[in-house]
């Protein structure tokens, strides 16, 4: 199964608001090695066009490892807001 | 602006814990929780061990929605092509009172809030604290869009990433050291399949972790756990040790060292594919885990504030087993318990609270958490993952083979492996680490 399709399984209630912000004058300038590409769960990181990282906040599960992992502090991170986010039927 | 006597940031086990304990004696307590409903943002392995428990909260056990209990555990070594399972099943597993359960935490914690509440404990989801009140640098309540309620005490019961803590000063910022990452999905399976497979009589469950190069070389590895009617596995990583590999890889590698790459790659492995097949994949989830061990414990009281659970980094990777539950349950009582102290003294202050450090110190976490404090160091060898499981497995196999033509003497084939791998660098300093733990 790829990503889509596990991310599929979960219920997520979008919220309109990102809660995961990338600086990007941060994370162009400092970081070359950008482990939120590689270590992410919901494989959400991905590069843009330009070699920009982009980050698709609404299949987030929320376990918080790029915000540990970015070592640049080029991450904004919060919870989502209440009501939003993965609810995890099982967990 | 409201007030009450007690705020518990987070309704998981050691919040909810807390709250009970609190609200049984009369005290006057609010659980707020930013899921919709208790367990809707928690994440287990699987199980919950019973033993060291029971004496915290005796009187709850026997209508609890707990899934199957363990009377099997199994422990396999995983090289490229092959593996060793020891199998532990006992009697002794099978008589109450029994040692362990598997359990999803979304139906666990609901019934758990209940229970709570039933004793007078407010639970509110829905709701997320956005900052705490600090009055003459000790917290004094919560923030929430805007919302002020203050209370005498706040515990931090919000899980490993803990920003309670952290805000309170109690905890430095997360380094990745510290950490494991884990992704876990839910397959479900009539429960007469699951007890078929794994040979189980009724309401029996079974627990397999797993080591070795299912985690290509990342320290970490992989867990099972039969649930009623459904089958917990995932794979759980070092999270620095992740990110240092994963960055070595070549980027046409990176796919398969992605922490759902590495589990579809285990779900596909002949050990585990009959085991899930026919199943029906229903969740996947992910998780960090605060596994720095002792060293990594952070400050836990404060004035007006208690940090319990994962938050404070109660968890204990053992190898053979991995603990938490246990550990955010018995905090959440320690730390009421602290509380309704201080509550007859009316002193709040750090000093006030801190029976509760007095408490865990005697309490089977301290003990524990210190007996096993080189685990982590024990468990960041890389030769566990990759050389040791296939070096076992090679011997095993040259062992057991017969092929064309005549065989070797056992000796012969023990003795060569033994100068084989004592020649190797490192494994006579992993046999003197082993006295460590």
């Amino acid at each position: 199964m790829n990503i889509e399709a596990k991310l599929g399984l979960d219920v997520f209630k979008i919220d309109t608001e990102p809660h995961i912000i990338i600086h990007h004058e941060i994370c162009q300038a400092k970081c070359q090695i950008r482990f939120c590409l590689n270590i992410c769960p919901a494989e959400l990181y991905t590069l843009g066009k330009q070699g920009e990282v982009q980050v698709n906040y609404e299949g987030c599960l929320e376990c918080g490892a790029c915000l540990i992992a970015c070592g640049h502090q080029a991450l904004a991170w919060h919870y989502p807001r209440a009501g939003h986010g993965v609810q995890y039927r099982f967990g | 602006m409201e007030k009450v006597e007690f705020v518990v940031v987070g309704a998981g086990l050691s919040g909810l814990a807390a709250a009970m304990v609190l609200a049984e004696a009369g005290a006057e307590v609010l659980v707020v929780e930013r899921g919709d409903y208790p367990g809707s943002k928690n994440v287990t392995g699987g199980r919950l061990y019973l033993g060291p428990i029971r004496a915290y909260l005796p009187d709850l056990w026997e209508d609890a929605p707990l899934e199957r209990r363990v009377v099997k555990e199994r422990l396999t070594m995983i090289a490229p092509k092959s593996s060793i399972t020891v199998e532990l099943s006992s009697e002794r597993f099978r008589q109450p009172p029994y040692p362990s359960y598997t359990l999803l935490h979304a139906t666990f914690d609901r019934w758990f809030a209940d229970q709570a509440m039933k004793r007078g404990a407010l639970v509110i989801p829905g709701y997320k604290v956005d900052d705490l009140i600090m009055k003459d640098g000790r917290v004094a309540g919560i923030v929430s869009s805007g919302d002020e309620i203050r209370a005498n005490a706040v515990v931090a019961a919000d899980g490993a990433l803990s920003f309670m803590a952290e805000k309170a000063g109690l905890r430095k910022p997360h380094v990745a050291k510290n950490y494991a990452v884990a992704a876990k999905e839910i397959i479900e399976l009539p429960p007469q399949v699951i007890e078929d497979r794994f040979g189980l009589e009724n309401d029996e469950g079974a627990a397999q972790l797993f080591f070795g190069s299912l985690t290509q070389g990342v320290h970490g590895g992989g867990f099972l756990y039969t649930n009623r009617e459904s089958l917990s596995i995932g794979l759980v990583f070092a999270l620095q040790d992740l990110m240092d590999k994963s960055n070595s890889k070549s980027s046409e590698e990176l796919p398969s060292l992605s922490p759902n790459g590495l589990l579809e790659t285990f779900k596909n492995r002949s050990e585990i594919r009959p085991l899930i097949a026919d199943g029906h994949s229903v969740e996947y989830s992910a998780h960090i885990i605060p596994e720095g061990g002792f060293r990594a414990i952070p400050r836990l009281v404060t004035d007006g504030m208690l940090v319990v659970g994962d938050a404070a980094g109660f968890t204990l990777n053992m190898g053979v087993t991995v603990r938490g539950m246990d550990f955010a349950l018995a905090s959440g009582v320690m730390a009421a318990r602290a509380l309704l102290r201080a509550r007859e003294q009316a002193d709040f202050s750090s000093s006030g609270l801190s029976y509760y450090e007095t408490l865990l110190k005697e309490s089977f976490i301290w003990e524990d958490l210190k007996t096993f404090q080189h685990m982590p160091d024990f468990l960041a060898n890389p030769r566990l993952y990759e050389r040791y499981p296939s070096m076992a497995c090679d011997l095993l196999e040259q062992l057991m083979w017969i092929g064309e033509g005549s065989k070797e003497k056992f000796s012969t084939t023990l003795v060569r492996t033994i100068r084989q791998s004592l020649l190797r660098v490192g494994v006579l300093k992993d046999l003197f680490m082993i006295r460590k733990i």
